[in-house]
């Protein structure tokens, strides 16, 4: 499909204080919703509408904040009121949007071990062998929903039905850079050395985050993720310049 | 040229107004606590708003400028001292080589900023020159001031001494600098304000909230009353803002500050005006806050008057950039 149906989806747009709306499309993770909210945020990016600064997907809203003092309005109109304005001719204009470029992303990922200490726990828990979970986790393409938590950490799904769990019951003071973990039909990737609740079944050696990169976060909303099973020598040997990204017009 | 660290002080670090446009990639916006502070010691200094400042907490650094400078501080009355005579606030100073700037007691306020003619010279990132200690950029390499630590001022011409502020000016500087500390902090509700029992909504509105130990430049922790949802369910995690108050599950409402993360799961049961996020900027911890609720027209057009303040005082200033 290459055009997004915005038709097909009711939408709300809520102010969150003085300076920030939402765009909302009801409150579910769907791949479809989401490719919505991805088309939408990137044309609201693209429409440098004066006195917004910063536009972020989630998973089905675009959030929008803005400068109250350099958004124009007309007579006697407010601010929130204005953005709203330009925003909704904004979402009504997106039904014939065609897509941009998918990228493709392929994550090499060592499994299990010392890199993914809950991965034979994670298996039990869903009636899986070690093994078939792993299958399973590399099987089908996945997306970046959103980024959030941390500078460039990526919420990815949706998993394979068979791999849904909850969050541990007590989340790990720190979470080594790099772990994959899974949790709600989704996976992430923490970036940096940081608190995490999710089941690490496996580490990547890529960096996900590096302020010092030109762009220093490796994934962004809307990408494609394939993550890919590599053993400890190849993990330990990783060129961090090797990172397949494909472009596809779709 | 330099500026050098004798002492680094509690927890001093360089913010600007923040790291805009890659919030969707999951980089806290930071930039100044106390925005407005941050922007008047710029002015008295005839920087840019957007130059960095150094935001000091509570206990002030030793700083030696070894080179003549102009100076000035806002915000929290740290007890600043320049070769020990007492400085005062939101006016520019002239440094000398050599001098040593130190702060002793506090008066007031937690957050003062002081800003330099022609900045520090901080390289920028993702468009910002602001520290974000969490993630480890930012700033003067990452973190707060250490010891020993050496900043090359830029080698910009010496600034000819300011013009003394016209009465106007220094009348608009100090209605700006002196909001009333005792007036209730304003909010307008939030995105899931209805998600809270009318208890728990009244509860915010007539009891002091006391600002928790842990809070920080992400935010600040409240305690108090827990504030009961009405109805269960989750949310999905998507946009915060500075100010947002969110609610975990233990119904102590957290307020998100400068470094804050870009999205969260928590609902949103207010959020603090913007024209008065500089004021819970410069609270305590330890000490209580209170609250109203105001419309969101009412804390747009006051946010719109702060501005319009702002900008009477760049013209009688007589400060014109681009």
């Amino acid at each position: 499909m290459s055009a997004v149906s915005r038709e097909r989806y009711s939408y709300q747009i809520t102010p969150i204080g003085d300076q920030s709306i939402s765009i909302e499309f009801g409150a579910v993770i769907d791949v479809e919703i989401n490719r919505l909210v991805c088309a939408l945020a990137r044309r609201i990016e693209s429409a440098a509408l004066a006195g917004v600064v910063d536009v972020l997907p989630s998973f089905s809203a675009v959030g929008v904040h803005y400068l109250a003092a350099e958004v124009p309005t007309g007579p006697g109109e407010r601010v929130h009121a204005a953005i709203t304005r330009r925003l909704r001719g904004l979402v009504e204009a997106l039904e014939s949007e065609s897509q941009a470029a998918t990228r493709t992303v392929e994550i090499p990922v060592c499994y299990g071990g010392e890199h993914g200490p809950d991965l034979e726990e994670a298996a039990q828990a869903c009636s899986l062998s070690a093994q078939r979970l792993v299958d399973l986790h590399t099987r089908a393409p996945l997306r970046v929903f959103m980024i959030g938590f941390t500078p460039g950490h990526p919420y990815i799904g949706l998993l394979d039905e068979q791999l849904d769990l909850p969050r541990r019951a007590s989340p790990r003071t720190v979470v080594p850079a790099g772990s994959v973990a899974i949790a709600n039909r989704q996976s992430v990737i923490y970036p940096l050395a940081t608190p995490g609740g999710w089941h690490l079944i496996g580490r990547t050696p890529l960096r996900l985050f590096d302020a010092q990169r030109e762009q220093p976060c490796l994934l962004q909303p809307g990408d494609e993720i394939r993550f890919r099973a590599v053993s400890g020598a190849e993990f330990d040997a990783w060129p961090q310049a090797a990172v397949r990204i494909e472009e596809s017009a779709s | 040229m330099s500026l050098e660290v004798i002492k680094p002080g509690l927890f001093s670090v360089f913010q600007d107004l923040g790291r805009h446009g890659a919030q969707k990639l999951g980089v806290p916006a930071s930039g100044a606590m106390d925005e407005l502070a941050h922007r008047l010691a710029n002015l008295a200094v005839g920087n840019a708003e957007n130059e960095a400042t150094l935001e000091i907490m509570l206990m002030g650094p030793t700083l030696r400028f070894n080179r003549p400078a102009t100076i000035a501080l806002a915000g929290a009355d740290l007890g600043a001292t320049l070769n020990e005579q007492p400085l005062a606030l939101l006016a520019p100073i002239a440094v000398p080589a050599g001098a040593v700037l130190q702060f002793a007691k506090r008066k007031t306020g937690l957050r003062a900023y002081l800003a330099v003619a022609g900045g520090f010279g901080l390289p920028s990132l993702l468009g910002s020159t602001s520290t974000y200690v969490r993630g480890g950029f930012g700033g003067f390499q990452g973190r707060a001031l250490r010891k020993g630590d050496v900043l090359n001022l830029p080698c910009r011409a010496e600034r000819a001494a300011l013009p003394p502020a016209s009465a106007a000016a220094l009348r608009l500087l100090r209605s700006l600098a002196q909001p009333d500390a005792a007036e209730p902090l304003r909010l307008v509700t939030g995105r899931e304000w209805k998600y809270f029992s009318v208890v728990a909504q009244k509860l915010l509105l007539s009891t002091g909230y006391r600002v928790g130990p842990q809070s920080d430049r992400m935010g600040y922790r409240l305690e108090g009353p827990p504030l009961e949802r009405a109805c269960t369910g989750d949310i999905l995690s998507s946009a915060v803002a500075f100010g947002t108050m969110q609610v975990p599950p233990n119904g102590m409402p957290i307020v998100l500050m400068a470094d804050r993360q870009a999205s969260g799961g928590y609902p949103r049961i207010a959020q603090v005006a913007s024209v008065d996020l500089p004021r819970l900027a410069q609270v305590m911890p330890g000490e209580t806050v209170h609250f109203s609720l105001i419309s969101l027209n009412q804390a747009e057009e006051l946010l719109l008057e702060r501005g319009r303040t702002l900008g009477a005082l760049r013209e009688a200033l007589d400060i014109k950039w681009k």
